[in-house]
């Protein structure tokens, strides 16, 4: 690492306040136990963390658990980023970088578990070798190994050089959950201390010596490309203006202010040629899914069970209805932001990413160098909720620097360009159709979901594997890709469909003029796991008891990433203005790790949801996204924060996801008790197009 | 040259009047607290305390702090002592993602300057600052933690 990007780098790190911060390069070896364990001579406990922290708490949560089996002092942790360099040289020793999915927990609890334990077993093995005991008889606690038959201890400091060169143990006990101390337990975050004093450092923040800044302007329509630039007019007499720089699908401009960049590139004259897209507007774009639903229009059965035509022929009542659902933005606070040194065939990147890998390989591929030149800073993340997967603006970032020649340059979007320019939750238009019998429970669901390929079943997610027993199936995918950028944004599908299948069931219920709660328990098999969820919001929400008078109770319930949710939202309605009482949110996660920081999460998850349900839409017009600032694209403010009551019901025995779920069934809640309060069945989001408001 | 102070600090810099606050701070004098969020006042991350009232330093421009005294969250804690509306963010656990935090910080510090007790309408007319994580219950239950306190 050169002297400049590790100067800054102790810099942009040391503001993390996570302890001891040297390039994760230069701490193999020193106290290194294994690739994720580190104890250095003064008993302080590196614990490496691969992938990402951007508010959703998993860091905390990840040292957590390798903590337990390490029987360290917590006092002692500090968590370090693993280095994606680091990760290359030594073969993915770390496993996958990526935090997406809500995945950090649910797939790496074992890695992280085995990782605690092995280091402790080398470091008692290590303490057994000095005395010559039987390492058997060596007990480890608090970072402390005793021998209780000769009464001696040591700390893990001491023997951590002699525990590194010990063989890896290949396979090692995990305890009990009954028997943990750390994991399980609501330990404060690691990170937020300096987050309340201003130390922390985002990806935006960095700041190098010489540095320079971008202000950057993209094309306004998808695919479209420069036509002609006016770079006198910016450029001359403009202070602090160093360069403007077309660069094909966008415009930088370099100042040595941010500020100064921006208002040059705004004084530029550019014209756009728009390309095949260019005439590109939201209607268009609803007809392109509309003809998924013409005759003979194909699309492929992701479900199939039973046979759905004859008993669409049989049943007592056919129930019909098309749920609509908008692109979206993720508008992550932090604005895309890039910060890059190219020089001499060495790439430094310092950006918010959710994935180090992903960063790493688009810096080598932006800058033209092998993987092994390219050096990725880790930074805190200012909120990614999907957005940060993509990588269009470290390509960019570092294209900017290598143009520039070894110089440091920190590329900022603006808000209008991180919402015009985003990679969208897809929109989709679900037809449903379902049979009820005599008694009105349905036999048999037809649907199908026009939307583009994200992913392999993603599109059908909480459709396909719907949970209630309906005998006769057909879920279909018919792919209407566009060319608007899609991206996966917090719950991806998760976010649309419980919407379009709980309110549909709740239309089913209210054709069987049901109960929704009795309903969906007389449809849910006596093992899943949905029920326990159900129940547990229906009590504490008082379900059984009629709401007081002018108020209305909407439920909903499903599975997100490996965990169960249930909602209850309980509203008042006058003249659309929707007055949100409280919600209640049950969540089964299976094992929790931090309860604090889960309970956390599905607070944010309802505040994200309810941003998305009452306005959240992107829109296209003449080929440009229409939306510009928060004025537009309206997030929810704290004077609209419901009262959400949460409610933790961990039935064990799996490890569910927690980034994602909260809010995922707060959505139908609210809109069936919508129906509720004011008869009018909400089939398309967001709320505002049907004239409601928050109160 | 246009001189105030921040965080106690006298400072003196050779910029534009109309560069707003934020970017001096921010690209000037090395002070990333406030944060960048929108460049038109919406979401408060770049809220700092001038003469103790809350600004939206993006949207501030230069020549109107000309003598008085900028706070930002670097500056509010005494040394290693943090105000007490500090501790109660990490009493709550409220950042999630943190980047809006240091604005919604400094805007609760002069919220309960002005209402020692403040009622749910005083908290919820003067925290307008946006968090996109939803700390927002947390935010409400740091600063009553942090009025009960102080009372």
């Amino acid at each position: 690492m050169s002297a400049l990007s590790r100067r800054s780098f102790l810099k942009t790190a040391g503001a993390l306040g996570l302890g001891l911060h040297l390039p994760a390069r230069a701490q193999a070896g020193r106290g290194e136990v294994n690739a994720w364990v580190m104890v250095l001579p003064n008993e302080l406990v590196i614990i490496r963390y691969a992938r990402s922290e951007m508010g959703q708490g998993s860091m905390t949560a990840a040292a957590q658990l390798v903590a337990e089996e390490l029987d360290c002092d917590w006092k002692n942790v500090r968590v370090d980023y693993a280095d994606s360099n680091e990760q290359l040289r030594r073969k993915g020793v770390w496993g996958p970088m990526s935090s997406s999915g809500s995945r950090t927990i649910r797939e790496s609890h074992e890695v992280l578990r085995n990782a605690g334990a092995a280091a402790r077993e080398m470091l008692v093995a290590a303490a057994a070798q000095g005395w010559g005991v039987a390492a058997a008889e060596c007990r480890a606690a608090g970072g402390v190994i005793a021998h209780a038959p000769s009464g001696r201890r040591i700390t893990y400091g001491r023997v951590a050089a002699a525990a590194a060169k010990l063989p890896v143990p290949k396979q090692v006990a995990l305890k009990a959950q009954a028997d943990w101390k750390l994991a399980g337990k609501p330990l404060a975050r690691v990170d937020i201390p300096d987050m309340v004093t201003g130390r922390t450092r985002y990806g935006i923040d960095t700041q190098l010596p010489g540095m320079v800044y971008a202000a950057i302007a993209q094309c306004p329509v998808p695919g479209g490309r420069l036509k002609s630039l006016d770079e006198a007019a910016a450029a001359r007499g403009r202070r602090g203006v160093l360069r403007v720089l077309p660069m094909g699908e966008f415009i930088a401009v370099i100042a040595d202010n941010w500020w100064r960049a921006a208002q040059a590139l705004r004084a530029l004259k550019i014209e756009w040629d728009g390309g095949a897209n260019a005439s590109l507007s939201s209607a268009a774009l609803r007809r392109e899914l509309e003809q998924a639903f013409e005759p003979d229009t194909a699309a492929s059965v992701v479900k199939s069970e039973g046979d759905v035509e004859k008993a669409l022929a049989q049943a007592a009542r056919v129930v019909e209805a098309e749920y609509a659902t908008p692109f979206l933005a993720h508008a992550a606070l932090e604005p895309p932001s890039c910060t890059a040194v190219v020089k001499d065939g060495q790439v430094d990147v310092w950006t918010s990413t959710q994935d180090a890998e992903a960063t790493h390989a688009a810096a080598a591929a932006a800058a033209g160098v092998a993987p092994e030149n390219v050096y990725v800073h880790r930074t805190p993340v200012g909120g990614a909720f999907g957005r940060r997967l993509a990588q269009d603006y470290t390509a960019q970032g570092v294209a900017i620097a290598k143009a520039l020649n070894g110089i440091p340059v920190n590329l900022i979007w603006t808000r209008e360009e991180d919402l015009q320019h985003d990679q969208y939750r897809p929109a989709s238009l679900a037809r449903l159709k379902a049979g009820i019998d005599e008694a009105g429970n349905p036999v048999v669901l037809q649907c199908r979901v026009a939307a583009p390929a994200l992913k392999d079943l993603e599109a059908t997610a909480a459709l396909a594997d719907q949970p209630y027993a309906i005998a006769n199936l057909r879920i279909e995918h018919a792919v209407r890709n566009s060319a608007v950028p899609i991206g996966y944004w917090r719950g991806a599908a998760h976010s649309q469909n419980p919407f379009v299948r709980e309110c549909f069931i709740d239309e089913l219920a209210n054709a069987a003029k049901r109960d929704p709660l009795d309903y969906r328990l007389g449809l849910l098999p006596a093992t899943a796991r949905e029920r326990a969820v159900l129940e547990a919001a229906a009590k504490a929400a008082g379900w059984r008891t009629a709401p007081a008078q002018g108020l209305h109770r909407g439920i909903a319930v499903t599975e997100v990433r490996g965990s169960y949710t249930a909602a209850v939202a309980e509203l008042s309605l006058r003249e659309k203005k929707v007055e949100l009482k409280r919600l209640v949110i049950a969540l089964d996660p299976g094992r929790v790790v931090n309860p604090d920081n889960v309970v956390a999460q599905v607070q944010g998850g309802a505040a994200f949801a309810l941003s998305a349900l009452f306005w959240g839409e992107v829109t296209y017009k003449d080929g440009r996204v229409e939306q510009s600032s928060f004025a537009d694209y309206r997030v929810l403010a704290l004077a609209e924060m419901p009262p959400v009551e949460v409610l933790l019901v961990p039935s064990g025995g799996f490890w569910g996801g927690v980034g994602e779920a909260g809010g995922a069934a707060v959505a139908p809640a609210v809109a069936n008790a919508l129906f509720l309060a004011g008869g009018e069945r909400i089939r398309s989001l967001p709320l505002k197009k049907a004239g409601f408001d928050l109160s | 040259m246009i001189r105030f102070t921040v965080n106690a600090r006298p400072r003196e810099v050779d910029v534009e009047p109309e560069m707003p606050l934020l970017w001096v701070l921010r690209d000037e004098l090395d002070i990333k607290g406030p944060k960048y969020g929108c460049g038109v006042g919406q979401c408060g991350a770049c809220t700092v305390l001038v003469d103790g009232e809350p600004a939206r330093s993006c949207t501030l421009p230069l020549s109107k702090v000309a003598g008085r005294r900028v706070l930002t969250i670097e500056g509010l804690a005494q040394g290693e002592r943090l105000h007490p509306v500090q501790q109660a963010w990490i009493d709550q656990q409220v950042p999630q993602c943190g980047y809006c935090q240091g604005g919604q910080i400094l805007a609760a510090v002069a919220l309960l300057r002005k209402h020692p007790s403040p009622s749910d309408r005083q908290i919820d007319e003067a925290m307008t600052n946006l968090c996109r994580c939803g700390t927002y219950a947390r935010v409400r239950s740091a600063i009553r933690a942090a009025a009960k306190k102080k009372t």
